[in-house]
């Protein structure tokens, strides 16, 4: 194989100059790094059951969005904010988990709904539950950087009160952080994280993308910023490779964005045991200093 | 009155075909899932409830590539993620997330079979059916098999009732007294696989945890007791399926087109409505009981690992 044709399999004709290709590489990217970020607090609280629910309760809103031709994005905010409004608020009962099941059930069935009324069509369907790279405009890309804007910059405001509360909550509480207020950051993250990734990575799997590189970043790192740094690198990784195999053959890029970041935390679970094995004993991210 | 009665049975919804055998089915795994939810709400297993239904739906799609049933294929991929599932054991926190990190690769699966059967077919008529269910057009040929899986599910739970109910509430003490929990696990399993399956076949693979923990979760809010959970869980779940049949029925002369609203749409809202309706209740009549001298009920049985029982 001649080094030419090994460059022209790498690098399809296209990849990198049709519109829709950098509309995808450009928020794909920051819908990965946004992912690694707030996946990070996902893992480090055990909140993974509100990051299975959050975007799938705004696949709803989406879905709405399209019945009433209005933005894609402007529905999967107001669904993911209700949705995670709603896990707070059941929270404080004790059911919480069952309630939240069924308030994510009943929000999927009204998605169906309006699906249903609203005659859309197959492909739109398929990209709004299992993520399509063709899908994203222009517009779309600009409103994806906003919303990661205001992420980081809200982590970085927040990222030591988040860290203390999540790691240690009574010792943050004494310490005189409001636990309400810090949760509820921490809620309007994940449906921000959702509101962006759900156009790209579709309602099903945004999941995977948020859970799956933080997982392994944190069976591997021992401190908490080398653990987010690393859970971004993957997570932008995993995506990328995702769009790769997406614009070569097709698939739509969910099943991809899923199968390497299980890819990715079976790796990690594997180096994890064969460092056990060789007698080091990992320091958890519990007993790091903050 | 008698306007009334034609919205609560509405003319010629007996002599449709279709309507009967959403009634015989839906009747048939809305007893099953009431039953087997019942016991997920005591042993506090929602979320594997709720992942073996998300499952299901890579199952149902292979099932639809190659020309066989949508229900065994719901079945395949349920029993062989249950048993999975259930021989990872009770390491709890890292279960969870490899449970999660499973389910979402499951699920990228089945995005990519849903993909082939769209393409394939140039709509997104199959697919939908898998994942939000329309039991108006579930094939009557399967009529007797999902009766027959009815009663499999149920016999199972009456076979193993007893210790099932003890180690549930207190898995060390029936340990020690010789039950064995690991067989009663996988036994419930097999039953909980039916009645999630099952409820995929009618609801949707994505709702199927509305037939199954939505009437056993109201049920548990009423009554403390087991037996009655479960007598009271069964007529909440028909009421439900019936009443969304009827409401589905109905709808085809609403606006705004005259296609008919989808079932699920309101099996999955009954359920959510059924269900704060109950929370709201008992609610309010502890609130005004609480006022009085307290009286400690000794048979909270249910209530306690309801408590306990997370999603996470």
């Amino acid at each position: 194989m001649s080094s030419g044709s090994v460059l022209g399999f790498l690098f399809p004709p296209g990849i990198f100059t049709l519109a829709f290709m950098q509309n995808a590489w450009v928020a794909g990217t920051a819908v990965a790094v946004v992912s690694g970020i707030v996946g990070f607090f996902v893992v480090l609280r055990g909140s993974s059951f509100v990051a299975h629910a959050v975007p799938r309760g705004s696949f709803a809103g989406a879905a709405g969005a399209v019945l009433i031709g209005q933005s894609t994005l402007l529905g999967l905010a107001v669904f993911a904010l209700m949705s995670s409004l709603g896990i707070a608020v059941m929270r404080r009962g004790r059911e919480n988990t069952v309630a939240t099941a069924l308030v994510l059930v009943a929000a999927l069935g009204l998605g169906d709904f309006f699906l249903s009324i609203g005659n859309v069509y197959a492909p739109e369907v398929f990209s709004l539950l299992f993520g399509q790279i063709v899908g994203i405009s222009r517009q779309q890309v600009f409103w994806v950087l906003v919303i990661s804007l205001i992420i980081v910059v809200v982590v970085a405001f927040a990222y030591r009160p988040l860290l203390a509360q999540s790691v240690t909550p009574e010792t943050a509480q004494v310490r005189g952080l409001r636990p309400r207020l810090i949760d509820a950051i921490f809620l309007v993250l994940v449906s921000a994280a959702a509101t962006a990734t759900v156009p790209v990575a579709g309602a099903l799997l945004s999941f995977s993308l948020m859970v799956g590189p933080a997982a392994a970043a944190s069976l591997l790192a021992r401190r908490p910023a080398t653990a987010m740094a690393l859970g971004v690198g993957m997570a932008a990784l995993s995506l990328w490779i995702a769009l790769w195999l997406s614009y070569v053959t097709s698939w739509p890029i969910g099943f991809f964005v899923s199968s390497v970041c299980l890819l990715a935390y079976v790796l990690a679970r594997l180096s994890m045991m064969r460092r056990q094995g060789h007698g080091k004993v990992l320091g958890s991210l519990e007993g790091a200093p903050l | 009155m008698n306007y009334l009665w034609q919205w609560v049975w509405p003319p010629g919804l007996w002599a449709n075909s279709d309507v009967r055998t959403a009634f015989f089915i839906g009747t048939s795994v809305a007893i099953a899932g009431a039953v087997v939810g019942v016991f997920v709400i005591i042993r506090g297993q929602a979320f594997s409830g709720h992942a073996l239904g998300d499952v299901g739906a890579t199952g149902a799609a292979g099932a639809y590539l190659i020309g066989v049933s949508a229900l065994w294929g719901f079945l395949a991929a349920g029993f062989s993620s249950g048993i999975a599932m259930e021989s990872l054991g009770d390491r709890v926190r890292e279960r969870d997330i490899a449970t999660g990190v499973v389910l979402a690769f499951m699920l990228g699966l089945s995005a990519l079979l849903l993909y082939f059967i769209s393409t394939s077919t140039g709509t997104a008529g199959a697919p939908i059916a898998i994942l939000f269910g329309s039991l108006f057009t579930v094939n009557p040929a399967i009529t007797p098999e999902v009766f027959a899986l009815t009663a499999l599910a149920i016999v199972i739970i009456a076979l193993i009732y007893r210790p099932l109910l003890f180690s549930s509430v207190t898995a060390e003490v029936a340990r020690v007294r010789g039950v064995s929990t690991r067989l009663l696990g996988l036994m419930f399993m097999v039953a909980l696989v039916i009645a999630v399956e099952e409820s995929a076949l009618v609801v949707g693979a994505l709702l199927s945890t509305a037939l199954l923990i939505g009437p056993a979760a109201s049920a548990v809010q009423v009554t403390r007791k087991p037996t009655s959970a479960i007598f009271l869980a069964v007529l909440i779940a028909l009421g439900q399926i019936w009443l969304g049949i009827i409401l589905a029925y109905d709808s085809f002369l609403w606006p705004p087109v005259d296609r008919g609203w989808p079932v699920s749409f309101f099996i999955t809202s009954l359920a959510l409505l059924t269900y704060l309706t109950m929370r709201l209740g008992t609610s309010i009549s502890r609130h005004r009981r609480s006022r009085r001298p307290r009286t400690t009920s000794t048979s909270s049985l249910v209530a306690s690992d309801a408590q306990g029982g997370t999603l996470t």
